[in-house]
């Protein structure tokens, strides 16, 4: 039995008329609870879309552009067409007559634009990997043989692989938008020229940032199944918001929106890479309405490589004026970012640039800012919203030049920091570049973290290392989270893209719980987080709680799992709904008794005497009264034993949260190589539910970004060929090379929900970057070498050494 | 990832595989332990029309000693070789490369006798056979012969292994006492394919450094043999001077060409880096 730590659910005066006011705490919320799926993952009893055979399956493989930029003058699959098992060969025009095309813009995104896309290449394809023949077959291998037997003539155009290059609009990819930038935007709040004029000290820096991709364990997979004889279709997909692809299959495949059901079984990762509309997969969907089979497409790793979104290519050059003690005055900022060819559907390009305008310098108290992003197409992979989105470009130039102003200045980093980070009684607070903060931590977060690095004696173990001529250095990253995001994100653009969620909570005859969310679960233990919440509300233990996500046949509508919303939205509304719940329960037990409600509580699986304790009626047999023997209950009283709610934040745009990292590193300066040595997170996620799931993702997301820092990298060469598209090139991170990375947490509720959470998914990738980052150049400090361009390879480390 | 379509052909004897490839072929691949080539087959960069698996003859794997070689059979795993007692004793440098082979679960199935016919040069067994001098034991229909290793690789990827061929052993030359060796390579992540690798071998006396030997990995288009370095070093105390002479050596023996991450001007130096860092190893 783990150790139960109290209800940390907040008893808040402003609850809504006729709620509960009761919260008992049965100490689920707040418990380092295990994961109940993790026992069938881990026996390999997990259904993932490869796992599906159903009857009539077909497979489908694409044939995809060898060329970055190239016209499709023919293509030939007459020889393919009669290969063993081919069931059918589909280019561009075959599938475009079935499938309406898509421009990925949102109307809140001020100007920006892209060209139709539509699921296959017609008579030109924009990059290397984009998909120009569906083959399908009775088997992947002979689809596979088959691919091999198709012919087409290309006429190879010149690829446009640099963004600067892009910029300058020669030539401009699509004619019909004018140039090549897709999005523009800027913020100013007027006044940063004088005041680094004005400024004891201003420095400067530009940094690179490499592309890179999410990798999920599990590759984009579906399998539709569309039903001729009803005009139906059923999706098993590996996805992260099941609402929204169903919206988008109805609406581009003309099927009534009552006939379409997305099924995701597990889903094996996601990280981002799952919640956009990918053209092979919509593309498959295609030839099962066409061939009326159900068709399977699961991207192998190849191809996943030049398919998946692809994140994070920036060069933003940022400036920052201070006084000598070290006050920060204003942060002026230039990011150029390159999205590739389309602006990705439904949620754009956009928003990484986007999310860099609004994040860089979020934690300091300057008032003066000036941004201006561009982001502008090439011919490279489409790239769209991975894990973190934007927070790692802007956490890295902001914690980036905050080093170099601490360093200009003679200050300790850790001291700069306590002197312009937002003190915690300033909130709320309203960040330059327009963001709102309702209450952050940042000050507190910066004392627990000193604390748990032990500070210090970092600092004296890094002179005793340098005396012996090794060279450690410590990073620190500041950073803001948007989480819990509202109908702003997307919804307010015009995206068909729910951003409340709902839960439905019932009681079963034996009274155990079934909970039905529209929030998904992608490994990350959302279910349990779930369960425990209904269990916590409802009183019943953790193992007779069961939750289903994923169906659009049977959960209530909403946003599924992106923005580190699960916990804090899909949470809440499973609070709500149990509230709601327990408030009948309690009316059919006072109709049992025929007492009154007031005296009643639950707990334990039974309905107990509230003042004594003492158990009146179980929940099993409750059920079976209620259900069974309704006959028994007053004339006139109807059981309800199930309940919906929703919720959306409403009160801010977004649950905006904090925390601070910190990266050990030894630099081995002959040849370049980073040790980690020890990394630390502190962060405040608000409420957290179940402290070893939130630890996992902090984790999980700082290994991500150790991996962007230092290994990961999708490289291209100038005609637009990705050189490493495959897991031997392209360097993941792995245990043997990571850190312990030691988490702990400060927590501040959210005042827009009685939860209290907050996300906490994405936190990890946010900020490690940078803490690597500051880590590397304060080792180097003493030889005047200082790295900029992520990831910090060996060569680019001995480059800055001037070794090489 | 599905492989082209092939034929499959299990051999239970040394003579069958032998027959099957003189029928077949550069139309034909080995399977030995699969670490590369079901990889490759699966990524469609390697067509067979043939497999042949050999995994199942006996008498291919082993380590044994005879009066003048430490020999081991060509389907001898990684692993076997990672904690085998008379590597340790008798070729310890082989000992000290093999935890740089990939994982734990690949050195199970990857064998020395297929490392060595593949041939890639940023690979630990050839470089290490390179420094060891040994031989490789190659099998025909029309008999056995026995060839250097110091010969045996010719460019990238190309061997004096003609395609009707099986290497069936490694033979090492027993030195009545075992000389200190070092191996030491650069890779970013554990299990990766060095960027720049070096085996190192020598006797120490006094202070100075004879019969030395250096095989180097990923340094171009064959395991390298570093014989200016070696002459730098023979008979010298590895002071500054010689060091730095040893490694200015290294700009002819070595011939690297760039990868994605590193340039040869960056492998040129990593692997100067190493080889002061295995001497000094080596005299430790």
């Amino acid at each position: 039995m783990t150790a139960r730590l109290p209800c940390p659910i907040p008893a808040h005066a402003d609850l809504a008329p006729g709620a509960d006011p009761t919260v008992v705490t049965r100490g689920h919320i707040g418990s380092p609870d295990p994961r109940p799926n993790a026992r069938r993952l881990l026996q390999g009893r997990g259904t993932y879309i490869d796992d599906l055979r159903v009857p009539r399956l077909a497979h489908v493989v694409f044939l995809r552009s060898p060329h970055a930029h190239a016209r499709i003058l023919k293509i030939d699959s007459s020889t393919a067409s009669r290969a063993p098992g081919v069931l059918g060969v589909f280019d561009g025009p075959a599938i475009a007559a079935i499938c309406k095309p898509w421009v990925g813009v949102l109307a809140h995104l001020k100007g920006i634009k892209s060209a139709e896309q539509y699921p296959l290449a017609i008579e030109r394809a924009c990059w290397q990997g984009e998909p120009v023949v569906a083959i399908v077959a009775e088997t992947r291998a002979q689809a596979e043989d088959a691919r091999e037997l198709i012919e087409v003539q290309w006429e190879v155009l010149p690829a446009i692989t640099d963004m600067d290059a892009s910029l300058a609009g020669d030539p401009v990819l699509h004619p019909e938008l004018g140039d090549n930038i897709c999005f523009e935007r800027s913020v100013d709040t007027g006044g940063i020229d004088e005041v680094f004029a004005q400024a004891d000290v201003v420095v400067e820096e530009t940094f690179q940032f490499g592309r890179h991709t999410g990798v999920c364990p599990e590759g984009r997979s579906i399998l539709a199944d569309y039903n001729a004889a009803e005009h139906s279709l059923l999706v098993h997909h590996s996805t992260q918001a099941p609402h929204m692809i169903h919206d988008v299959l109805a609406r581009h495949f003309d099927i009534p929106e009552a006939q379409v059901r997305v099924l995701c079984h597990d889903v094996g990762g996601a990280y981002g890479i799952k919640v956009h509309v990918y053209p092979d997969e919509i593309c498959t969907v295609a030839t099962s309405i066409l061939l009326r089979r159900p068709v399977k497409f699961v991207a192998d790793r190849m191809e996943s490589f030049v398919s998946d979104i692809h994140a994070r290519e920036h060069k933003a050059t940022v400036r920052l004026a201070a006084r000598h003690d070290g006050t920060i005055l204003g942060i002026d900022l230039r990011d150029l970012t390159a999205i590739g060819p389309y602006s990705m559907y439904p949620r754009t390009s956009g928003i990484e640039g986007n999310q860099v305008v609004n994040l860089t310098g979020g934690p300091y108290r300057h008032q003066h800012y000036r941004a201006h992003m561009q982001a502008v197409f090439t011919n490279k992979n489409v790239t769209c919203q991975y894990r973190a989105v934007g927070h790692p470009i802007a956490v890295a130039i902001t914690e980036g030049i905050v080093d170099l102003a601490a360093e200009r200045l003679g200050i300790d980093p850790a001291e700069f920091r306590r002197r312009n980070l937002i003190p915690d009684d300033a909130y709320p607070y309203a960040f330059p570049s327009g963001v709102r903060f309702e209450q952050l931590s940042h000050q507190q977060c910066l004392d627990r973290l000193l604390e748990l690095m032990d500070y210090e004696h970092l600092r004296a173990d890094q002179a005793a290392a340098r005396a012996r001529g090794c060279y450690r250095g410590i990073g620190l990253a500041a950073m803001i989270e948007v989480t819990n995001p509202s109908a702003a994100f997307y919804g307010v653009g015009g995206a068909r893209i729910s951003s409340q969620d709902g839960a439905t909570v019932r009681l079963e005859p034996t009274g155990a719980l079934t909970v039905l969310c529209s929030v998904t679960e992608q490994g990350q233990g959302t279910e349990t987080v779930f369960a425990q919440i209904a269990a916590d509300v409802l009183g019943v233990s953790m193992e007779r709680v069961r939750v289903i996500t994923g169906d659009t046949a049977a959960t209530p509508y909403g946003g599924g799992t992106w923005g580190s919303r699960g916990a804090g939205i899909g949470g809440e509304a499973v609070l709500q709904s149990a509230r709601a719940l327990r408030a009948q329960v309690l009316d059919a037990a006072a109709a049992i008794l025929s007492c009154d409600k007031a005296q009643l509580d639950i707990a334990q699986d039974a309905v107990i005497d509230r003042l004594s304790g003492q158990t009146r009626l179980s929940l099993a047999e409750l059920g079976r009264i209620c259900y069974y023997r309704p006959d028994t209950l007053p004339a006139g009283f109807q059981s309800e034993l199930v309940a919906t709610r929703h919720y959306v934040p409403r009160d801010y745009a977004f649950a905006f949260t904090n925390g601070i990292q910190a990266s050990w590193v030894e630099v081995d300066i002959e040849t370049g190589f980073v040790q980690l040595l020890g990394h630390w997170c502190v962060e405040d996620c608000g409420t957290v539910i179940n402290p070893l799931l939130v630890d996992e993702q902090i984790r999980g997301g700082v290994v991500q970004g150790l991996g962007a820092a230092l290994l990961e990298e999708c490289c291209y060469d100038d005609q637009g060929q990705m050189l490493n598209a495959h897991l031997g090139d392209y360097l993941v991170p792995m245990a043997l090379e990571m850190p312990d990375i030691v988490c702990a947490h400060v927590q501040t509720p959210t005042r827009t929900s009685e939860l209290g959470a907050k996300g906490a998914g994405e936190a990890g990738t946010a900020g490690a970057p940078a803490a690597v980052m500051n880590a590397i150049n304060d080792a180097l400090r003493p030889l005047a070498a200082r790295v900029t361009a992520q990831p910090f390879t060996p060569e680019r480390i001995l480059a800055a050494l001037g070794r090489v | 990832m599905k492989p082209s379509p092939f034929d499959y052909v299990r051999a239970t004897n040394l003579t069958e595989a032998l027959a099957l490839l003189e029928r077949h072929g550069e139309q034909a691949q080995i399977l030995a332990g699969g670490q590369t080539l079901i990889a490759t087959l699966n990524m469609r960069l390697s067509a067979p029309d043939w497999l042949i698996d050999i995994t199942r003859i006996p008498g291919l794997s082993g380590i044994t000693l005879t009066e003048t070689h430490l020999v081991i059979g060509a389907l001898t795993t990684h692993r076997e070789i990672e904690r085998s007692a008379l590597v340790a004793q008798y070729a310890p440098l082989l000992g000290q490369a093999a935890p740089h082979i990939a994982h734990a679960a690949i050195r199970n199935s990857g064998t020395i006798g297929g490392s060595i016919a593949f041939a890639d040069p940023a690979a630990e067994w050839p470089a290490c056979c390179v420094a060891l001098d040994a031989r490789f034991v190659i099998q025909a229909l029309s008999g056995e012969r026995r060839v250097s290793a110091r010969t045996f690789f010719r460019g990238l990827y190309d061997t004096d292994r003609a395609a009707h061929e099986i290497i069936t052993a490694i033979e090492i030359p027993r030195e009545r006492a075992p000389r200190r060796s070092v191996f030491m390579e650069l890779a970013r992540r554990h299990g990766d394919y060095a960027i720049v690798g070096v085996a190192l071998l020598g006797r120490v006396d006094q202070g100075r450094l004879s019969d030395v030997a250096i095989g180097y990995v990923g340094a171009g288009a064959t395991p390298l043999l570093a014989q200016g370095a070696m002459a730098a070093l023979e008979g010298q105390a590895a002071d500054a001077d010689v060091l730095a002479r040893a490694k200015a050596a290294l700009a002819q023996d070595l011939d690297p060409s760039g990868d994605l991450y590193n340039s040869p001007a960056t492998k040129r130096h990593l692997a100067a880096v190493l080889l002061e860092r295995a001497v000094k190893q080596l005299l430790a």
